[in-house]
């Protein structure tokens, strides 16, 4: 049985290569041992409860030493899953989550690291820290979840909500254009970039799965239903009688299809390039069979969704069928999946260099250092 | 003004010069942002060192990196003091100005004492230049027959085209005339080595070094360095050569050394002494950024320097690190730690250790980048949100700045909190002869890692992060990597012990309490205070803290040398104070806190030990002259003593010798 969706995506130099693995005599690792004796206090039908209970069963998959592993949150609901996992963790402060995971990920080659955020944490207050993390490409995996609305504070818009959206502090609509967190990401040239649902546990898991097994930042953004401030935001993705025609899933290999299957199970949407704007275009696959309604005539003429592609250009194009408004269409999956040198590798290198460059011990070379070239002697 | 001795005729070349003793003397290098003067200044400095005087250096220059050539703006300075003898300043004002163009001469000449010698480039006193530098008639006309009222009337004036004479040098070289004139700053200072007897190989040295690549460049500064002294051996202009003896100071091994340098290594050194790798987050900020550029030539001690999006991600994975078992740094000035407050809060709350250096430039905002003040005192003590205390150390002079650095990081790694160390920008940019330690007696800082469960037996055995040492009251510092030690902690507050979020009221006041109890126990660590209270008869103490320590203390010696007790004491700890504070602020009539600033330290002393003390307060981005603040402890002195006198008499002595920074006697 399998677990995971198949993302297509074939595994390059590892995420967690150089963290310590449990030994494989002893008896695997559960769930459980990732759960902290602390009560869990969202709102009943939160969407964070499907994505924790996700993450604590996909986290003995990896097979670290939970000691190796560190989540590092921000502010919000969302920022109190550290307190919930068995691992090392820290609740920080309002957006800052991705600057004190790379402090610890650039000391530590050994540690697995998780910054938990939501759209307001990682996109508003954090958003200097979020693209510069995924600039530097420093190993961690960021979630960052997304409910399109400020749920701690009590329900103003987000800056992923929907423009004209009334709130508390926007009685008469807001007047911000919101951010596509995927797009934001591709922009900054993220090294991983994925997009997922909190209710679908096999999606979700394998997207993990590879976002940690990526060497570099992963950014994956949680698709996650908050019932209290913004319920229903995902209703169309999510619905049974509409997902099909909303969700657009992202195989790397595959052309970019969708939509409810007709009588033979083939999809009836699929995704080309659209010459008139330089981006792509949704398109039902009938205007393209052709008067011989040949569906391979039609799929040839797809975009086959390439996330290693250096250039992010297409990704972002993709990006882009993402509603800014209510959410009727979004693709999900991995947009990019590109290998590049990590900040934290490079910077141990050039400490490990010079160090064994660097001759005696550190006392002597601390004298050596410190008198310099030019003393002078008083007796 | 110089104190002369009597003069002894020697033979030089075909010159007679005299030989003048010295025993101190103050030059101030200045001219155009890119002329060249703090390298001058500082080559000057070296050879000065090198030579075996004490000194201390106050380089002074525009936040503009080049300010309208010409300009008042664009005038950059560079002012040496240096002497046979202890001295604690960089010097009130300057016995020798080397001006390279109008402006330099016209921004530094009101700095001047009577009889000071004033050194010109001739060669920029264009009419163009004149008026670029706001004078209408060229001061230099009519100099032979300077009346009354003539702006240079008070100087002793030497024009010297040395521009000019500097192209004629090295035309040999081939370079086009405007890289040419560009060594002129090596000509100036030739001559003026020459002047002071200065050794000549280190530069040579350094310049051969420097434009290793560049040969022609090189040859020409080389050039213009020994012409510039030959001018000076040579000409009838220069009749005079000065001695100024090597200072005696105690035995050991010196180097030349500037504040941000010292505490670089001190930063260096703290990480040896502790073995924790330092992680140094930072974003780059004057006059810190020298600091975020030694450590990253320091990889080899394991140093990981950051450079962050921002202050806030500087601050931020130095928070991370420290969590991962670094010892965390972040630098910054001012303006970076009023960015930095919440996280440093964080770092309060999770009792990690931190380093937060602040190198203090003139505020608020962005305000004075390049210029000293020390108004940040409040700011590193109450500046976030709660009750958050966070122990603060203060270095006192350049060399000073690695003693501090290894003492903020002795105490953040033993309490597990961060520590605000408070430099400045003359610390940071000044230099002094630094006796180097040995290594060996530098102090060992164990980081003791937590390594086992810490409550409860057997199965039920747990860690708790928490759980304090009953001496220190510091919690234990477990690093991930730990197997059986996972915790979770953050920002919320936590339960005594267990560490766990609580909302609990009780548990809440405790816990404030508790973190200002473990700042307050530092103070069992700290060693008593010294009091300089020579006679011991003083009724008034002159207190500082930070770089003011050099200005104090030669204030004090001229009240003292005036026949006047007055008593000395200077705070390395702003948080807490040491113990015995209130005891010796008890101890005496009057407490003076000369500041530059509006009196944060007064108010702290005021708030804590109800003492009346007196502030002497300067906020003008400039090091507090010794000659005012002497008047002003003078006065406060007779005050106290119900004498009356003239305060002149400290600011400015008349009897012999004239000296206004004497050695202790």
């Amino acid at each position: 049985m399998s677990t995971s969706t198949d993302l297509g995506v074939p595994a390059m130099r590892s995420g967690t290569e150089s963290v310590p693995t449990v030994d494989p005599d002893a008896p695997a690792q559960t769930g459980k041992e990732f759960t902290s004796d602390q009560e869990v206090r969202w709102c009943p039908g939160c969407g964070d409860y499907a994505v924790l209970k996700a993450v604590q069963s996909f986290l003995p998959d990896l097979g670290l030493r939970r000691e190796n592993i560190v989540f590092v949150s921000g502010i919000g609901c969302s920022s109190r899953f550290p307190y919930y996992l068995d691992t090392y963790g820290m609740h920080s402060i309002h957006g800052r989550a991705p600057s004190i995971a790379t402090g610890i990920a650039t000391a530590r080659e050994d540690l697995n690291v998780w910054v938990v955020t939501g759209d307001g944490d990682a996109l508003s207050i954090g958003g200097n820290h979020l693209i510069h993390a995924l600039r530097r490409n420093v190993n961690m995996t960021i979630l960052l979840f997304n409910n399109r609305i400020y749920g701690l504070t009590k329900g103003q818009y987000s800056p992923t909500s929907e423009a004209g959206k009334i709130t508390k502090s926007t009685p008469m609509g807001s007047l911000d254009h919101p951010f596509n967190p995927v797009s934001l990401a591709l922009g900054a040239e993220a090294s991983f970039v994925a997009r997922t649902i909190d209710s679908d546990r096999k999606h979700l898991t394998a997207v993990l799965a590879a976002a940690a097994a990526h060497r570099g930042t992963s950014l994956v953004e949680i698709y996650q239903n908050c019932p209290i401030f913004n319920d229903g935001a995902f209703d169309a993705i999510k619905d049974r009688d509409t997902k099909e025609n909303a969700l657009i899933p992202l195989v790397h290999g595959q052309p970019v299809t969708y939509g409810v299957p007709d009588d033979e199970g083939n999809p009836t949407k699929g995704v080309i390039r659209d010459p008139g704007t330089g981006g792509v275009k949704a398109v039902d696959l009938a205007d393209l069979t052709g008067p011989e309604a040949d569906h391979q005539a039609a799929l040839d003429q797809l975009i086959v969704h390439d996330a290693h592609n250096p250039d992010p250009s297409v990704a972002f194009a993709i990006s882009r069928l993402t509603d800014s408004g209510y959410l009727n269409t979004s693709p999900i999956g991995i947009f990019r999946q590109v290998e590049r040198p990590t900040y934290d590798d490079q910077a141990r290198a050039q400490i490990n260099s010079s160090r064994e460059a660097a001759p005696g011990t550190p006392t002597d070379r601390l004298t050596t250092l410190i008198n310099g070239t030019d003393t002078w002697t008083v007796v | 003004m110089i104190r002369p001795a009597a003069p002894v005729e020697l033979k030089v070349g075909q010159v007679s010069k005299q030989v003048k003793q010295l025993d101190r003397v103050i030059i101030r290098f200045a001219g155009d942002s890119g002329d060249g003067m703090q390298l001058t200044g500082d080559r000057f400095t070296s050879e000065s060192a090198v030579f075996g005087n004490d000194l201390m250096t106050l380089p002074n220059f525009p936040a503009e990196i080049r300010a309208p050539a010409g300009t008042m703006a664009g005038v950059s300075s560079f002012q040496v003091h240096f002497a046979d003898h202890d001295i604690l300043t960089a010097g009130d004002a300057p016995d020798v100005l080397v001006a390279m163009n109008p402006a330099a001469l016209r921004a530094n000449l009101a700095d001047l004492p009577k009889g000071a010698t004033v050194i010109v480039d001739t060669h920029d006193f264009t009419k163009r230049n004149l008026e670029k530098a706001g004078y209408t008639a060229n001061p230099l006309d009519s100099l032979g027959d300077a009346a009354p009222g003539h702006p240079m009337a008070d100087f002793n004036v030497h024009t010297v085209d040395l521009t000019g004479m500097t192209v004629e040098a090295v035309k040999e070289y081939g370079l086009s005339r405007k890289d040419a004139a560009r060594a002129k700053n090596m000509f100036a200072l030739g001559l003026l080595s020459w002047m002071y007897g200065r050794p000549t190989e280190g530069t040579e040295a350094f310049l051969s070094k420097r434009f290793a690549k560049v040969p022609d460049i090189r040859d020409a500064n080389i050039t213009a360095f020994k012409t510039g002294w030959n001018f000076g051996e040579t000409t009838e202009a220069f009749a005079v050569q000065y001695e100024i003896k090597p200072a005696e100071m105690t035995a050991g091994t010196y180097r030349n050394i500037t504040g941000n340098l010292a505490l670089s290594y001190g930063l260096v050194a703290a990480g040896v002494q502790s073995g924790l790798p330092v992680f140094l987050g930072s974003y780059p900020i004057t006059p810190a950024s020298d600091i975020l550029h030694e450590l990253s030539k320091h990889k080899s001690f394991g140093v990981t320097t950051l450079q962050a999006e921002d202050e806030i991600a500087g601050v931020g994975a130095a928070i991370g690190a420290s969590f991962a078992g670094s010892l965390g740094v972040t630098t910054t000035s001012g303006p970076g730690i009023a960015l930095k407050s919440e996280a440093i809060g964080l770092a309060v709350m999770t009792e990690l250790p931190l380093l937060v250096i602040d190198v203090q430039r003139g505020g608020p905002s962005t305000g004075l980048p390049t210029k000293t003040e020390q108004a940040d005192l409040l700011q590193a003590m109450f500046g976030r949100n709660g009750e958050a205390p966070v122990p603060i150390v203060a270095p006192q002079s350049p060399g000073d700045c690695f003693t501090a650095a290894v003492e903020a990081a002795r105490i953040a790694i033993t309490y597990r909190t961060p520590v605000m160390l408070l430099s400045d920008g003359y610390l940071a940019n000044g230099s002094e002869p630094w006796k180097i330690p040995e290594v060996a007696d530098l102090p060992v800082i164990d980081p003791d890692f937590a390594t086992a469960t810490n409550h409860g037996e057997g199965d039920d055995a747990e860690f708790w992060p928490y759980l304090r040492d009953a001496d220190t009251l510091a919690r234990p510092w477990a690093i991930p990597g730990t197997a059986g030690l996972e915790h979770r902690i953050g920002g919320l507050e936590k339960g005594e012990g267990h560490g766990n979020i609580s909302y609990d009221p009780a548990n809440h006041d405790f816990m404030v309490r508790t973190r200002a109890a473990k700042v307050a126990r530092i103070a069992d660590s700290l060693p008593p205070l010294e009091v300089d209270d020579p006679s011991g008869e003083a009724k008034v103490l002159v207190l500082g803290w930070g770089s003011t320590y050099g200005p104090i203390g030669a204030a004090c010696r001229r009240v003292r040398r005036a026949g006047y007790h007055v008593a000395q004491t200077h705070l390395r700890h702003l948080n807490p104070f040491p113990k015995d504070l209130g005891e010796i602020l008890a101890r005496y009539d009057k407490v003076m806190v000369p500041e530059m600033n509006l009196g944060q330290l007064a108010l702290l002393l005021r708030g804590t030990y109800l003492v009346d003390a007196v502030g002497f307060n300067q906020v003008n981005g400039m090091p507090i002259k010794a000659a005012d603040l002497a008047e002003a402890v003078g006065t406060l002195v007779a005050e106290a003593e119900g004498i009356d006198l003239d305060p002149a008499v400290f600011s400015h002595p008349t009897t012999a010798p004239a000296d206004h920074e004497e050695a202790p006697r």
